[in-house]
């Protein structure tokens, strides 16, 4: 699905990535973790074509980023979910509307419209502030629409770049699951933390990076495939007994 | 449905930002009105200069002798002259008639006409006027013509008016008058395009990170900036066109009465009031759009 190979990023003479070589396969859960600086907003905002590499090849879903001209960014964008940690929303719109709106830059019409946006405001349980503006809502509340936003695409790739870095650790968990229910429906997931005790907990692959470079690749296999989203919220709020098989 | 959809978003853009919306309406406004009273001007000012220019002329005298064939003569020789547009024959007869009728009294005292026939020779350009007098006045220099006298193109010419000074004098003040005019009017438009780009950047810059997101959502550029250049347009347009109530209204309730008392504000070339109408409205909804549309670039490269 991702696939990084030899990716360097030099931003006037300060190191973003160096020689970063990873590969993500469709359906996986991968953390990327890291210090501020270590590079992760980096990698994200190559994946999104919004900065261009100094050196290397990425490759998102067979297509060489390379390859594709600057008119069809916005096109490729469309495959490509993004949750960010200051959520991103169009102030001045309704909740409704924000999501609706990654549907009405595809072109989609009023009765796709209409039709899809209820289904993943429920989804991600914000039925009821269909017609709330962002500065209502809470940071959990905004941070799911911004989930919403994202998804209401069914992209086969997402991304969140600290999503859970605005928030207390209740509303995170919500968000990990929200981010978990997402996984399990097929879709490759990305996310950028360095909430520590979330990530252990978790049990997921994970990639640390360090000064640009992927220092740590591990904990593939390691986790449950087929846990469900209660088990894993039940697991998450459990006081931190370090589950039986990760090592430190 | 894609018209309809970048047509709600812009009313929904001018709605929700009712305060930047309305200070680029000023903008506009006042603009248009500053242009809407300049055109004009600068177009009275213009006629004028060129009326006074249009007068520039060489006159001619022949000597009082000089016979009918002589006239004709001296009518040919003249218009082969480069640069001369026209040629006027004035008789002795005419001026005297034209003459003694302004001061009888001083006419019937002289009893015989001194008067001689005159040429007023009118340049094609008002600028010309020189070289035609020069041309006609040095003819030592130029090939020799039939029955060539001395200084000028023909024997039978008493003089060529010598207004040198004066006819410069006039050519300076009005180029002086027609090129500031024109500095002014260059000097103004730029003016009002920058100060509605201006304000239109800054109505924009308060929602870039808006088209951050739009972009990031994978909003193509074209998707974002239609809205806004229909926002351009709605606030041009309603910019222009309180601009042109207000200047009706000034027209009808101070100008018109005027008009008949005074020339220049019914100079007949200025600009008929529709035709302004329709500038006016052109300038303020391209500016306003193509400043919405062209601010809107730098923003969108994310």
């Amino acid at each position: 699905m991702v696939e990084f190979r030899g990716v360097s990023k030099l931003y006037a003479g300060d190191v973003g990535l160096d020689q970063a070589t990873f590969s993500v396969e469709r359906g996986e859960f991968v953390f990327l973790v890291g210090s501020t600086g270590s590079g992760k907003s980096t990698l994200m905002r190559l994946l999104i074509k919004e900065l261009e590499p100094t050196s290397g090849t990425i490759r998102v879903a067979g297509h060489d980023l390379d390859d594709i001209q600057r008119k069809r960014v916005p096109y490729f964008r469309r495959n490509i979910g993004v949750v960010f940690q200051d959520f991103k929303l169009l102030p001045n719109r309704t909740v409704y509307d924000n999501v609706a709106y990654a549907l009405q830059v595809t072109g989609g019409s009023r009765k796709e419209i209409r039709a899809k946006v209820p289904d993943i405001l429920r989804l991600t349980g914000l039925s009821t502030k269909l017609h709330n503006l962002p500065h209502q809502l809470s940071g959990g509340e905004q941070q799911r629409v911004s989930i919403a936003r994202a998804f209401v695409n069914h992209p086969p790739l997402l991304l969140a770049d600290e999503p859970t870095g605005n928030l207390d650790p209740e509303t995170s968990i919500d968000i990990m699951r929200l981010l978990y229910r997402i996984n399990r429906t097929g879709t490759t997931v990305l996310v950028a933390t360095h909430d520590q005790t979330m990530v252990d907990k978790m049990r997921r692959r994970v990639l640390e990076l360090s000064r640009g470079r992927v220092i740590r690749d591990e904990a593939a296999g390691l986790y449950t495939r087929d846990e469900t989203t209660r088990d894993l919220a039940q697991r998450l709020r459990a006081p931190s007994a370090r589950p039986p098989g990760l090592q430190q | 449905m894609k018209l309809g959809f970048f047509l709600r978003e812009a009313v929904r853009a001018v709605r929700r930002s009712a305060a930047p919306s309305f200070a680029a309406v000023a903008t506009v406004l006042v603009t248009m009105l500053v242009l809407g009273v300049f055109i004009p001007i600068v177009q009275a000012t213009n006629g004028a200069a060129n009326t006074v220019r249009s007068r520039v002329e060489v006159d001619v005298y022949m000597k009082t002798k000089s016979t009918a064939a002589d006239a004709a003569r001296v009518r040919k020789e003249l218009l082969a002259v480069p640069h001369v547009r026209s040629v006027q024959f004035i008789s002795k007869q005419a001026a005297y008639a034209q003459q003694s009728k302004a001061d009888p009294q001083a006419y019937k005292l002289l009893g015989s006409n001194p008067l001689p026939d005159t040429f007023h020779v009118i340049p094609d350009n008002p600028a010309n006027v020189l070289s035609v007098h020069n041309a006609l006045a040095s003819a030592g220099t130029g090939p020799t013509r039939p029955g060539g006298g001395s200084g000028t193109i023909d024997s039978a010419i008493q003089s060529v008016s010598n207004k040198r000074n004066d006819t410069k004098k006039i050519l300076e003040v009005t180029n002086l008058v027609t090129i500031t005019a024109a500095a002014l009017t260059v000097l103004l438009t730029i003016a009002s395009v920058l100060l509605i780009a201006n304000t239109i950047r800054l109505s924009l810059y308060s929602r870039r990170r808006e088209v951050e997101v739009m972009k990031l959502v994978g909003a193509t550029d074209w998707f974002i900036r239609w809205p806004f250049v229909i926002e351009g347009v709605v606030v041009g347009a309603a910019g222009a066109l309180l601009a042109i109530v207000v200047l009706g209204v000034t027209k009808v309730a101070l100008l018109d009465p005027l008009a008949g008392n005074w020339a220049l504000i019914a100079a007949p070339r200025t600009i008929p009031f529709t035709a302004l109408i329709a500038v006016l409205m052109v300038a303020g909804v391209a500016v306003s759009a193509l400043g919405s549309g062209l601010s809107l670039r730098r923003f969108l490269r994310v």
